[in-house]
């Protein structure tokens, strides 16, 4: 308290011309009422001895009624700082307080249209534009249930448990509280909970995935060793080539493994798009150079033609990256035969679609057109021989179809028998969007 | 929302009317999500959670029309509060079959549970009842916002469903051709890709009357199949699509 007092003067200087302001402030109605007063007198100067008097009523009479704050007249009992910060928090409103909340915060009316709804609710629900009914945004049973009980005036605040399947699972814990006293205007939070759910599910798909996919090399590996134990105990010839097989059947667990891991903690990260600027070009020339070598090995040559002006979009580098290794590896892969593999951005930021198309295109034996919508499901292989010949896990396209999701981004395919895949990422130019265009 | 009425009672009975339409469909959703993951886990109790739900959606739907029958008797409504009105009434009904459909597809749990399968059988559907909900989903987003500019996207996603399904009917077929005692199984499974495909096209269809309520034109005809499963035959190389 010393050390304040003595280091300020000019800090109780501001604070006396706060204090000034907010009692001027208190007293403003019957200041008003009085310069009225003075201006009708003022106006009538030949009215008579009753005018002056009928003023002075009226001023007595605003000074009764109106409204006055309390503490800043009375400044012995708290501190000045208080007091002007009392001052600026009244002037503050609930638009203010919202967008303070990390969580997501709607604030609606009686009838539950909304009338305001934060940051971070825009981000997890797309628009929620004024007047929009949340019940019929939030149409499971409980929320209709929440809402209705909301508003017909229950005191206690409800909570309940509410989870979204599509776009992306995702499972918030709701809380719906009036506003002031009587005020007619209400408020909903959601504080996320996918965290914790993706957690267990996860725990269960890892389980019942890695228990199916695993099986089938444990399977082959003990097979050999029995084998290697029994009739080719002293088969030198034998031995080897067993070996080697089980090398590869490991090898290919350790894959899988890590495959599904990656997927897992894509799966784990909370469903905000990243923004960071991305420079494609950087990226895929990059991709380009670290897959070089197996390009050679499998006899492909890539040509790409990334243009000459950087092209940027929002995103996560090393996520884009990912993208484009998995599509250029299975271009690599399965489309060997075709000798070359084609990169090219089409920039079309500047036109009205404002997104970036970036394809991968092979010329090997194509896809058939019934497993096209479904190759990037987990696990869903067109030809389980080549698949496995190629070393693949069944999870690259469902890696690459989960980061796009993450970046409102889309995977087109294109394909005919014998004429190669064209593999199209588009990413939107900006991260603003039209309105209504979700998912 | 529409704009003002002179009678204030009436757009609040409109707002009443939207209101039990966000039920129905949060009711619909609710009923087809726990029906696909009741097939998946083989959880009985779920499904028969499902079927006794469908009982509510009925009412729901019961209420709407009667709802409708006194608005149209007492206001005589015109132009945008009919095309409204008569919309909820088709809505509705649209709904309603969706959620018969998820009933359909709860009670086939016990059957499907019986044989255990392996999990690579569901996977196909999984993935089609994903789309479906996120085309219902979208379809009743629409609703309550009435931004119909983002409805002829949602149409055009119907034909993935479609695609999807054809796929899906051929993994079925080959399945029950490698190996017999799959047979009861798939033949369940069909029926409820069957069902959440249709889902699909009701969404559509609800699309096509909001396009209507919101704007008086109807959305152009055109509609592509890209649902081949009725070519779908089985030779000695396996399932095929004919020309």
């Amino acid at each position: 308290m010393a050390l304040a007092d003595g280091a300020s003067t000019p800090m109780s200087e501001t604070r006396r011309a706060g204090l000034a302001r907010a009692r001027l402030h208190n007293a403003r109605w019957t200041l008003a009422a009085a310069a009225l007063a003075l201006l009708v007198v003022a106006a009538w100067p030949e009215a008579g001895w009753w005018l002056p008097v009928l003023a002075f009523i009226g001023v007595v009479a605003v000074a009764l009624v109106a409204p006055r704050g309390s503490p800043a007249t009375l400044p012995s009992q708290s501190p000045p700082a208080l007091v002007r910060a009392r001052a600026d928090l009244e002037r503050l409103t609930a638009i203010d307080l919202a967008a303070a909340v990390p969580d997501a915060l709607v604030i609606f009316d009686r009838s539950g249209a909304v009338l305001h709804a934060n940051e971070a609710a825009q981000a997890a629900f797309g628009e929620l534009p004024e007047g929009l009914l949340l019940q019929m945004r939030f149409r499971v049973p409980e929320m209709q249930d929440l809402v209705a009980r909301v508003l017909s005036g229950e005191a206690a605040p409800a909570i309940i448990e509410y989870a979204e399947r599509v776009p992306v699972e995702r499972a918030f814990r709701v809380a719906a509280m009036p506003l002031g006293r009587g005020a007619g205007v209400f408020a909903m939070v959601f504080r996320d909970q996918s965290e914790s759910r993706r957690i267990d599910r996860m725990r269960a798909d890892f389980i019942a995935n890695a228990s199916h996919e695993l099986r089938t090399p444990l399977a082959s590996i003990s097979g050999f060793i029995e084998t290697l134990r029994g009739p080719a105990r002293d088969d030198e010839k034998a031995r080897e080539n067993f070996l080697q097989i089980m090398q590869n059947q490991t090898e290919r667990m350790a894959r899988l493994i890590d495959d599904l891991l990656s997927l897992s903690r894509l799966e784990m990260r909370t469903y905000v798009r990243p923004t960071t600027p991305v420079d494609l070009r950087a990226v895929l020339r990059q991709v380009i150079e670290t897959m070089g070598h197996m390009a050679r090995e499998s006899g492909v040559e890539v040509k790409a033609k990334l243009g000459d002006a950087p092209v940027t979009v929002p995103g996560s580098r090393d996520e884009l990256y990912q993208v484009f290794q998995n599509l250029l590896e299975n271009a690599c892969k399965y489309g060997a035969s075709g000798g070359r593999v084609e990169i090219e951005i089409d920039d079309r930021s500047a036109t009205d679609d404002r997104e970036v198309n970036v394809s991968i295109r092979d010329f090997g034996p194509g896809i058939a057109e019934e497993h096209i919508p479904r190759i990037t499901e987990r696990f869903y292989r067109v030809d389980v021989e080549t698949s496995r010949s190629q070393k693949g896990t069944g999870l690259g396209l469902a890696i690459v179809k989960h980061i796009l999701t993450r970046h409102d981004a889309r995977l087109t395919i294109r394909s005919r028998p014998g004429e190669g895949a064209v593999f199209t990422v588009h990413l939107h130019s900006t991260v603003g969007r039209p309105a209504g265009a979700q998912q | 929302m529409p704009s003002q009425h002179i009678v204030r009672a009436f757009d609040e009975e409109l707002a009443l009317l939207a209101n039990r339409i966000a039920a129905m469909g949060g009711h619909a959703e609710r009923m087809v999500d726990e029906s696909v993951t009741a097939l998946i886990a083989g959880d009985a109790a779920l499904g028969a959670k499902v079927i006794a739900d469908d009982a509510v959606l009925d009412e729901l739907q019961r209420e709407v029309d009667d709802r409708v029958i006194v608005m149209i008797a007492r206001r005589q409504p015109m132009a945008e509060d009919l095309r409204e009105i008569i919309g909820t009434i088709r809505i509705a009904a649209e709904l309603e079959r969706v959620g018969d459909l998820g009933k359909s597809n709860a009670k086939r749990v016990a059957a499907i549970a019986e044989a255990r399968q392996p999990r690579a059988l569901f996977r196909g559907l999984e993935a089609l009842s994903t789309l479906a909900l996120t085309q219902l989903k979208d379809v009743l987003d629409v609703y309550a916002s009435r931004r119909v500019d983002s409805i002829a996207m949602i149409r055009d996603r119907d034909e993935e469903i479609d695609a999807v399904y054809t796929s899906l009917f051929r993994e079925l077929l080959t399945y029950m051709m490698e190996d017999p005692r799959n047979i009861s199984a798939c033949t369940h499974l069909l029926f409820c890709a069957k069902n959440i495909e249709r889902i699909g096209d009701h969404a559509t269809n609800i699309a096509e009357t909001v396009f209507h309520i919101a704007t008086g034109s109807q959305l152009p005809p055109e509609r592509p199949k890209v649902d081949h499963s009725h070519k779908v035959v089985v030779t000695s190389e396996g399932a095929e699509i004919v020309d």
